[in-house]
């Protein structure tokens, strides 16, 4: 291979594999800093997000709600470990699938299960629905589904937070087929320039939607960056400690030095880009071998290994966060749809806008 | 009163706001070493200097963009084109971003900022440089949209569009930063957004105009009173939302109306308001209400096509002897 991203499949039938994984961190959990009790919520906080998803994925299959829904799942070691390594004020953004960055963030699932089904109750209160779940409050910025459109507001808030000398770092997360848009280049280029306390992470899982890396992207991801002179790195997505190793790492760099980097991070989705994806692009072998990578059963084994834990209490959160999802299920079947004067609601700050008709 | 040239009027808005707030930036291409492309900000980079006054490369997209990430979060930046048709290189950060944020987050995300820079023609730059773009944002819910076509109006609305909660996009022109105007000195000269001005009084017909086509309505007008005929002008100022209310009053006392607008005929500005008109003041027209604007073709290069291109005072006068039946 001419890279180590990957491919798919080639004009001449060749399969390639679409990542190739870089190696974990060999340290172990107390040489990154981490105590025994901080793993369990390590597991809690990624199986949370794989059974919301897969509910999910049943809810839309039962014609719950419509629209869009693109699924996290195979890639929740970055979002719990992103945000067991950064502060809770620390910006984070993404792009359109974000349901698992929420849920890590500690976005009440009842609430992101309601925007979902586009009820008033939900965490944009229905007016944003799977791609666009917000909640400031916890400094979680959405959301965004003009693919690399966000990357620029990344810059922008970094850009407020340096003006404000607040201390705040921004994380922003787009998938490897933003990399191909204009508004990476620029944003680069002027958050290099202006040394903006940024990080800017791609999720290359492979694929960008159905083409593979290799097939959309000229050269190594995070080599973009070099370009800018910007501090770049590529790390393993699917180990949960070398996310908070390297998270840790770039954001105490970034707060010290305001300069932005680039990381990217190599990962994998079970599901396809959308549910509407049969996923024809690449092998069952492909997906198999990547299971067996699973972000949630190496953490699972590491503890059992390390005896930190038995099956039994895995079992126990499990069987806890499969209520909460049926209670979030509940709690979003119950819930109203918008008011129609909602219609006409969070358009303009000024409330008594004159709409035109 | 004070006679300001039109670039001076903003710059006094800008620099008025900057000193009263802290958070206002201001960015754009030389916008700070260079003192403005068209001198819009001269001295304000001395004055203000490079945290608050920020040069950017060629990169609209870019820093639209971070322009509105900086609203999101805490700034109030100012964004300036060095012309609207530079823009739309970026416009998907002002029609998605700026303008829908605050709509899909539910409300929890305000966008304060203002987009703001020459507009439409201004003289020989030919097709991609000459494109007026005022109902193209005013298309857009989660804007407004603000083309004044003097000194005073400029200032005072500007003022009001830094300190507004919403994204605003505020039209001006190269053609006109060099015209000098009255304007008020006192400190808070504020004109709400969505207010016209009667600019004319006059009993036989209206005419609707604003940005740089008020001054050909102007025109017109001083010609038409030397033949007795007494026109109204209505500056709206503000394109979106749109003082209809004060249009429809002149038309009810005058019975006929002419739109003035620089934007294309099908769905531009005069299209809109023609609509207005027929909805709220049907019964009181004595004739169709017409419009004078450019045609439906991009701007050309050589004089002699840009002149026919270009809306003149004599389209009026000629559209005026129409609705009101005169040879």
């Amino acid at each position: 291979m001419s890279n180590n991203s990957g491919d798919g499949f080639t004009p001449t039938g060749v399969v390639y594999k679409s990542t190739t994984l870089p190696k974990p961190t060999q340290k172990n959990h107390k040489e990154l800093g981490l105590k025994d009790d901080d793993l369990m919520p390590l597991f809690r906080s990624m199986y949370l997000q794989r059974r919301f998803e897969e509910r999910s994925a049943q809810m839309y299959q039962k014609g719950k709600f419509g629209g869009f829904l693109h699924l996290y799942i195979g890639q929740e070691a970055i979002s719990t470990g992103t945000v067991a390594a950064l502060n809770d004020n620390d910006d984070i953004i993404g792009a359109y699938r974000v349901h698992g960055l929420a849920l890590a963030r500690g976005t009440e699932p009842k609430y992101c299960m309601a925007e979902l089904f586009g009820k008033s109750t939900g965490v944009s209160r229905g007016k944003g629905g799977s791609m666009h779940f917000f909640d400031v409050k916890r400094h979680f910025w959405g959301g965004h589904a003009i693919v690399g459109a966000h990357i620029p507001l990344a810059a922008g808030m970094a850009m407020a937070n340096k003006y404000q000398n607040n201390g705040r770092v921004v994380i922003c997360f787009f998938g490897d087929g933003a990399v191909d848009q204009g508004s990476l280049n620029e944003t680069f280029n002027m958050a290099q320039l202006w040394k903006l306390p940024v990080i800017f992470v791609v999720e290359n899982n492979g694929y960008s939607m159905g083409t593979a890396v290799e097939r959309h992207s000229a050269g190594q991801l995070h080599k973009r960056a070099v370009a800018y002179d910007m501090k770049n790195d590529v790390v393993n997505g699917l180990d949960v400690f070398t996310i908070i190793e390297k998270i840790s790492e770039v954001a105490e760099d970034v707060r010290k030095t305001s300069e932005p980097w680039f990381l990217e991070i190599k990962t994998y989705r079970y599901r396809g880009h959308s549910m509407s994806d049969p996923g024809n692009y690449r092998t069952k072998e492909e997906l198999e071998e990547f299971k067996s990578f699973d972000p949630i059963e190496r953490l699972k084994s590491y503890m059992i290994d390390n005896k930190l834990a038995v099956e039994d209490d895995f079992k126990a959160i499990e069987d806890e966060i499969e209520q909460i999802v049926l209670d979030a299920i509940d709690f979003a079947e119950e819930s109203d749809f918008p008011d129609p004067k909602e219609l006409y609601e969070d358009v303009y700050e000024q409330q008594d806008y004159p709409y035109h008709t | 009163m004070a006679v300001l040239q039109f670039r001076e009027a903003i710059r006094e808005a800008l620099s008025e706001e900057m000193r009263l707030d802290e958070s206002i930036v201001l960015m754009g291409e030389e916008v700070a070493e260079y003192d403005g492309a068209y001198k819009v900000t001269q001295g304000m980079y001395k004055e203000f200097g490079g945290k608050r006054i920020i040069d950017t490369p060629i990169s609209e997209l870019g820093f639209s963009g971070i322009g509105v990430g900086a609203a999101m979060n805490g700034l109030r930046p100012i964004i300036e084109f060095m012309t609207f048709n530079f823009a739309v290189v970026g416009i998907d950060q002002i029609i998605n971003n700026a303008a829908k944020l605050k709509h899909m987050s539910g409300g929890q995300v305000k966008i304060p900022i203002v987009f703001r820079g020459p507009n439409a023609s201004g003289g020989q730059l030919a097709a991609t440089h000459s494109v007026a773009y005022e109902t193209i944002y005013a298309h857009i819910p989660g804007l407004k949209v603000i083309y004044p076509s003097e000194p005073a109006d400029a200032k005072g609305l500007l003022k009001t569009a830094i300190r507004d909660n919403d994204p605003v996009i505020f039209l001006e022109s190269e053609q006109m930063y060099g015209l000098k105007g009255e304007v008020p000195e006192q400190e808070e000269f504020l004109i709400p957004m969505g207010k016209g001005k009667i600019k004319r009084e006059g009993t036989d017909v209206t005419l609707v105009a604003h940005g740089k086509m008020y001054h050909v309505a102007k025109q017109a007008a001083e010609q038409l009173a030397k033949d007795g005929i007494e026109a109204e002008i209505i500056d709206p100022r503000t394109i979106k939302p749109l003082d209809i209310e004060m249009i429809v009053n002149s038309v009810k006392k005058t019975n006929r109306c002419v739109v003035v607008d620089e934007t294309h005929p099908f769905c531009g500005f005069s299209a809109e308001v023609g609509f207005l008109i027929q909805r709220e003041a049907f019964d009181y027209l004595d004739a169709p209400v017409q419009r004078v604007t450019i045609p439906d073709v991009p701007a050309p290069f050589a004089k002699n096509l840009l002149d026919l291109w270009l809306p003149k005072p004599k389209q009026v006068i000629d559209a005026v002897n129409a609705v009101m039946y005169r040879n």
